[in-house]
């Protein structure tokens, strides 16, 4: 029996109540409950307009928000801020962006009319506004496995040469409908389209946020097995409906 | 051929719409209108995009082209709305609520909200829109228009929310971008809302509702008071808080267009629920109370209904969760609907349905403990059959679907010949 004080890891939620559209909120739910099994105490903070980014969080959300949102965001998350997520990450933080926030880690955003909404090029990636929306259970095979997971999107993402993709599309359209690939990794930041929403059926994935959050703070990580039954059936039952429906 | 029959009706169209409760709010105001009585062209069989309407209007139409009704009732959802105002011409709009559905199905929330502004603003002075008020998206998109607009809401002291539902949008001030705040919270963003920053708030409400007495998954009574008047006092054969709101929407309605407080009170005292949104049925010894969930917003609702009488779950509970079409093909919203509730509570959960896995998921992330989790198989019937061996003989269960799992329950149900004990009361 140790008697050291238990581990504990700060999650930070970019714009929460503004950019939780398509039950993202899941994810946050998951890294959350699945630290929590192991017993960190886990503190969820949302980062709002105007708030910096506090330099000890070690796991960051970032979902999607509909269009007038995601323009306020994108002003929002410029300069200082900017700089200071994109230090973060440099300094080993987890993160996972969907959607709208996935696009704002690349350089930019080209909407059909308007201007370019800047992000925060993270990513080596460039994301504009397409012909047609691609909407559909997705199968991608990824360095965790397979993953799966609902896209709904119309804008395309295009990776820069030797940007790492989240995966390859085995069922569906993924970045752009014509490469093959899906999402974008930088360090221990993911990008990508998945809603499902995506960490709750996918636990590898999610357990690999909480292991490099715990490297974070920590240095290490031991992160003991736990019951997958119900997350292992989600899994196969989406990967199911995928191969069936598209 | 549509504006034709319409212009001929001699009480004119009633035009419903809103996310939720259209069914339920349509239902109730052709009930009131067929006590005074008009006969009601209204498309009832839940067919409400405009080819629906039309049939509607051709089943009853003579030959000769008259419309066969004094009156029009016509549900309209999200996407019909705007073609079918302009083919109508109607004489009452009402806007019940706008909450997140399915997005893959309609689109997002802002852009709905812009095409019914766009609509608004072209009517004249000879259509009364009748709107939500504690809802400050539609209040926002029925702000100076021509059209007269007349606005109804709650002012209830005991069915209130603590905190917006993870299901609501945060709902922001149209005039300054200010988050706004509420006195009272009811459903989802509804209530009595106001702007901290710059003073907006919810407008004058015509017709009141109060005092809402809830009976569990059986009916409800309110009152309802009309300007300054004194207050009606209805009971309502539907049960929960969402229903009040719907009660309240049918009597702005009925009333708009002149019909006594009477004829409500009495269309309303023996209105029940229309098929599948919940029913009660005798099967193999077993009471079981089925209730559709097709969206956040209405899942909540019904978790609320559930659980009011005990803060918690008290009898076991099938969800059947399907991914077709007409259920939505992203399950990703049952991450928006606030299980956490059914955490507490002794009743077991049991799911089903093609998304079933995704759905017990969902419950252990709610903190549900395991062992009052159970996955039965994904396909129906076997599910009902296994939930139903699962329910001792004599005991009473929930049921709750979503759209194409009512829809093969409701088959089979009917099929086996079960008894449908609402109908019968
Ligand atoms: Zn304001």
């Amino acid at each position: 029996m140790t008697t050291e004080s238990p581990r504990c890891l700060v999650v930070g939620w970019l714009y929460g109540t503004k950019m939780n559209i398509y039950g993202d909120r899941g994810n946050v739910l998951a890294i959350a409950q699945r630290a929590r099994w192991r017993d960190i105490d886990v503190e969820i903070r949302e980062i709002g307009f105007g708030e910096s980014i506090p330099d000890d969080v070690d796991i960051f959300f970032w979902g999607g928000g509909q269009d007038q949102e995601q323009v306020a965001v994108s002003h929002d998350m410029q300069g200082e801020k900017a700089e200071q997520l994109r230090t973060s990450i440099e300094n080993g933080a987890a993160m996972l962006a969907v959607c709208g926030g996935y696009q704002l880690l690349g350089h930019e955003y080209r909407p059909h009319n308007g201007e370019p909404l800047r992000g925060i090029g993270l990513f080596d990636a460039t994301s504009m506004a397409g012909p047609e929306r691609f909407i559909g259970n997705v199968v991608v095979n990824s360095r965790w496995g397979i993953l799966v997971g609902f896209e709904n999107h119309s804008g395309l993402t295009w990776l820069g040469e030797g940007v790492e993709p989240l995966g390859k599309i085995q069922v569906g359209c993924g970045n752009n409908g014509q490469d093959g690939t899906e999402g974008a990794i930088y360090r221990n930041a993911i990008g990508c389209y998945l809603h499902g929403a995506l960490l709750p059926k996918n636990p590898a994935l999610t357990d690999w946020l909480v292991e490099m959050g715990l490297r974070h703070r920590y240095g290490s990580a031991d992160l003991p097995a736990i019951d997958d039954d119900l997350e292992r059936r989600a899994h196969e039952t989406a990967m199911q409906r995928a191969f069936t429906t598209r | 051929m549509l504006t034709k029959l319409t212009a001929r009706l001699e009480q004119g169209a009633v035009i419903v719409a809103g996310t939720n409760g259209k069914t339920t709010t349509t239902r109730m105001i052709a009930d009131v209108f067929e006590l005074v009585p008009w006969r009601v062209v209204h498309n009832r069989s839940g067919s409400n995009l405009v080819r629906g309407v039309i049939a509607a209007f051709v089943q009853r139409a003579s030959l000769t082209g008259c419309p066969g009704g004094e009156i029009a009732v016509i549900e309209a959802d999200e996407a019909a709305l705007p073609e079918l105002v302009r083919r109508v011409r109607p004489r009452i709009i009402l806007l019940n609520n706008l909450f997140r559905d399915q997005l893959d199905r309609y689109g997002e929330l802002d852009t709905i909200g812009k095409t019914w502004r766009g609509v608004l603003k072209d009517l004249d002075a000879g259509t009364t829109v009748i709107v939500n008020g504690d809802d400050p998206a539609l209040v926002a998109i029925s702000d100076s228009l021509a059209a007269k607009r007349v606005c109804f809401g709650l002012d209830e002291t005991t069915h209130r929310l603590d905190v917006l539902p993870h299901a609501a949008d945060a709902a922001v001030c149209r005039v300054c971008g200010a988050d706004l705040a509420y006195h009272a919270l009811y459903v989802s963003h509804l209530g009595d809302w106001y702007c901290p920053n710059c003073g907006r708030k919810r407008p004058e409400l015509t017709y009141t509702g109060s005092n809402i007495q809830l009976y569990g998954v059986e009916s409800l009574a309110l009152d309802i008071s009309e300007g300054e008047g004194h207050s009606h006092h209805l009971t309502v054969g539907v049960p929960g808080l969402y229903n009040a709101y719907n009660a309240l929407a049918a009597a702005s309605v009925a009333r708009e267009v002149g019909v006594p407080w009477e004829l409500i009170g009495q269309a309303f005292d023996a209105f029940r629920s229309a098929f599948g949104r919940i029913e009660r049925v005798q099967y193999k010894g077993r009471d079981l109370t089925l209730a559709l969930v097709k969206n956040p917003t209405g899942f909540n609702e019904v978790l609320r209904m559930l659980t009011a009488e005990t803060g918690g779950l008290a009898l076991p509970t099938m969800i059947a969760i399907n991914d077709l079409d007409a259920d939505g093909r992203d399950v990703s919203w049952l991450w928006d609907v606030d299980f956490e509730l059914l955490a507490r509570g002794k009743g077991d959960l049991y799911t089903t349905g093609l998304r079933g896995p995704d759905m017990a998921n969902r419950l252990k992330y709610a903190g549900v403990a395991l062992d009052r989790i159970h996955s039965l198989p994904n396909e129906l019937p076997a599910g009902l059959d296994a939930f139903v061996e699962a329910v001792p003989e004599g005991y009473a269960a929930y049921i709750l679907p979503s759209y194409t799992a009512m829809l093969a329950l409701r088959k089979t149900l009917a099929d086996r010949g079960a008894v449908d004990a609402f109908w019968e009361q």
